[in-house]
């Protein structure tokens, strides 16, 4: 008589489809999946222990290692966290360039994603085509702060320095590009028939199921959560904006690719907005030199590209924070890994990882 | 002694003369197969070192495996941390000789912004040989491909890395100076 037994399959943490290093110890019935655990911390850099050795304004650069493919996002999210400690007024034209700024980041990051999505379907080629129009986003960092990944160019009370007329020039031509460039990407993989058959109706997550994950971002959205703190919380300058908020219907792997398609084209308008009504005036408000925000405690969110990212700083009055908590949205979508790959194929756990999106930087912080 | 020529006349200006060992070095440094190490933030650089702009197929080193036994060259690309260093060793002993390693960012050089962290490897050379180091906090992609470049002229002649010893004892040294502890600011400012 044939005896069957269930083995346990071991994932990374060096695996060019975990985006980094994670350790997926996969459980497996043949070829059917019976469990997946994610083991984390191959990335932990003490992150939030560091932040209370340095000052405020130290810290920022921290945030950029945070979410490295959106590192706009996590400045912002920090900085504001601190201005809403030291009750800090920043200028309108900097809160306009930094909404163009995290933006442009976002599709950037979801430029990564559609690279290593596509890379890990086995089409190099999707890779390819992301990444040549990713350089087009690094390329207008590259003119406004002079580097192309770890930015670190929206500060504590404003931004770095005033956006150039290059720079909104450059941004401008790149908007017009963007409808190009998404019908390119749905002729190449979107409607690609394997593509198409890999993604749909696999890792379905409900919606019930994405609320009990406190799962945020794109992948809630997907399972039809209209959840976006843009929207929720108007921060910054994003309640001057119209936008619409993609929504998803099943909630499986084609609906995340596809809000994240749609995203860009939201993120696309909010940038057009922002550079018709761009104000003049100061880029920076007016922050002491050595700032000693009172004591108390903050927290302030944002919609970082993968969900909600909120900043908890503890203030005792000093220089440098009491105690920095750091709310990663991939560490929590993470969770949703195991449920997502229960009775799937092996290969679609790979799909499914993918779809996630989790970035070990912030996973592990 | 008399030289005895044995190339047939016919051959003499189509056939060149060389050592076995200068004729696998020249092939060894075009094609190096890079093993897709990626740790951290820089990993995206390398990425795109080898996607579409910089194209890192033009120098014949594109051919990034996923397996340690079938490559020779280990991009350690963002922050080392402890308890990545078991695994990162495996991999290093998995690969056959000849191997190179190249350094990728300030982490790998000497813990970069998270130098005085508890978790974190101020150095890869702590734990394995180095052969290139590679600062930046990521480094642009056209410097991955200058290092890479820089590595290519060093498995052509090796003896330069007796003369890449001496210097990185140097900068070893320049480093420890430049990644001391964050002074206190408080101080500075009373």
């Amino acid at each position: 008589m044939a005896q069957t037994e269930k083995y346990v399959l071991n994932m990374g943490p060096q695996h060019p489809s975990t985006h980094g290093v994670l350790q997926v110890q996969v459980e497996l019935d043949g070829e059917n999946i019976v469990g997946a655990k994610p083991v984390m911390g191959y990335l932990h850099r003490g992150i939030e222990k560091l932040m209370e050795s340095r000052t405020y304004v130290q810290c920022v650069p921290f945030t950029d290692r945070l979410d490295y493919v959106s590192a706009m996002n996590n400045n912002l999210g920090f900085c504001m966290a601190v201005e809403k400690l030291a009750g800090i007024e920043v200028p309108e034209r900097a809160e306009y360039i930094r909404v163009i700024c995290a933006e442009l980041n976002r599709i950037a990051s979801h430029h990564v994603f559609i690279g290593s999505l596509t890379n890990d379907l086995g089409s190099a080629t999707g890779m390819i085509y992301a990444f040549r129009d990713r350089e087009k986003i690094l390329d207008l960092f590259n003119i406004i702060c002079g580097a192309r990944m770890t930015a670190h160019y929206i500060r504590i009370g404003g931004v770095a320095a005033d956006a150039q007329d290059e720079f909104l020039r450059d941004t401008q031509k790149f908007i017009d590009y963007v409808p190009e460039m998404l019908d390119e990407y749905n002729k190449l993989f979107s409607g690609n028939e394997i593509f198409q058959a890999r993604m749909k109706k696999t890792s379905i997550i409900t919606k019930e199921m994405a609320l009990k994950f406190g799962m945020s971002g794109p992948n809630i959205r997907a399972s039809g959560v209209d959840y976006d703190i843009r929207k929720i919380d108007k921060y910054g300058a994003y309640g001057k904006f119209d936008f619409d908020v993609p929504l998803g219907k099943r909630g499986d792997n084609w609906d995340r690719y596809m809000i994240r398609m749609k995203e860009i084209a939201e993120s696309a308008k909010i940038i057009q907005q922002a550079l018709d009504n761009m104000p003049e005036g100061p880029y920076m408000a007016k922050v002491p030199k050595v700032l000693r925000p009172p004591k108390g405690d903050a927290y302030h969110r944002v919609e970082n590209t993968r969900g909600e990212l909120g900043f908890y700083i503890v203030s005792d009055g000093s220089t440098k924070p009491y105690r920095v908590h750091i709310r990663r949205p991939s560490f929590v979508n993470l969770q949703a890994l195991d449920t997502m790959c229960k009775g799937m194929l092996l290969a679609d756990a790979v799909t499914a990882f993918a779809t996630i999106d989790p970035l070990m930087g912030e996973v592990d912080c | 002694m008399e030289i005895v020529d044995i190339v047939p006349p016919e051959l003499k200006n189509n056939v060149i003369v060389t050592s076995v060992d200068a004729l696998f070095k020249w092939g060894k440094s075009n094609s190096i197969w890079p093993l897709s190490s990626g740790l951290a933030c820089c990993s995206i650089e390398m990425m795109c070192a080898a996607a579409s702009r910089f194209d890192l197929a033009r120098f014949g080193y594109e051919v990034f495996r996923s397996c340690p036994r079938q490559s020779d060259l280990l991009i350690v690309a963002g922050t080392l941390t402890w308890k990545m260093t078991p695994p990162l060793i495996r991999l290093y002993e998995e690969m056959p000789e000849p191997k190179y390693v190249i350094a990728m960012g300030n982490c790998n050089i000497g813990g970069g912004p998270f130098a005085d962290s508890y978790s974190v490897v101020t150095g890869l050379d702590k734990i394995m040989p180095v052969d290139v180091y590679l600062p930046g906090c990521p480094p642009r992609p056209e410097a991955l491909i200058d290092a890479m470049l820089k590595l290519k002229k060093l498995i052509r002649h090796p003896e330069l890395g007796r003369d890449a010893a001496d210097a990185k004892a140097l900068s070893r040294a320049n480093l420890e100076l430049m990644t001391r502890p964050v002074r206190n600011v408080e101080e500075r400012a009373e």
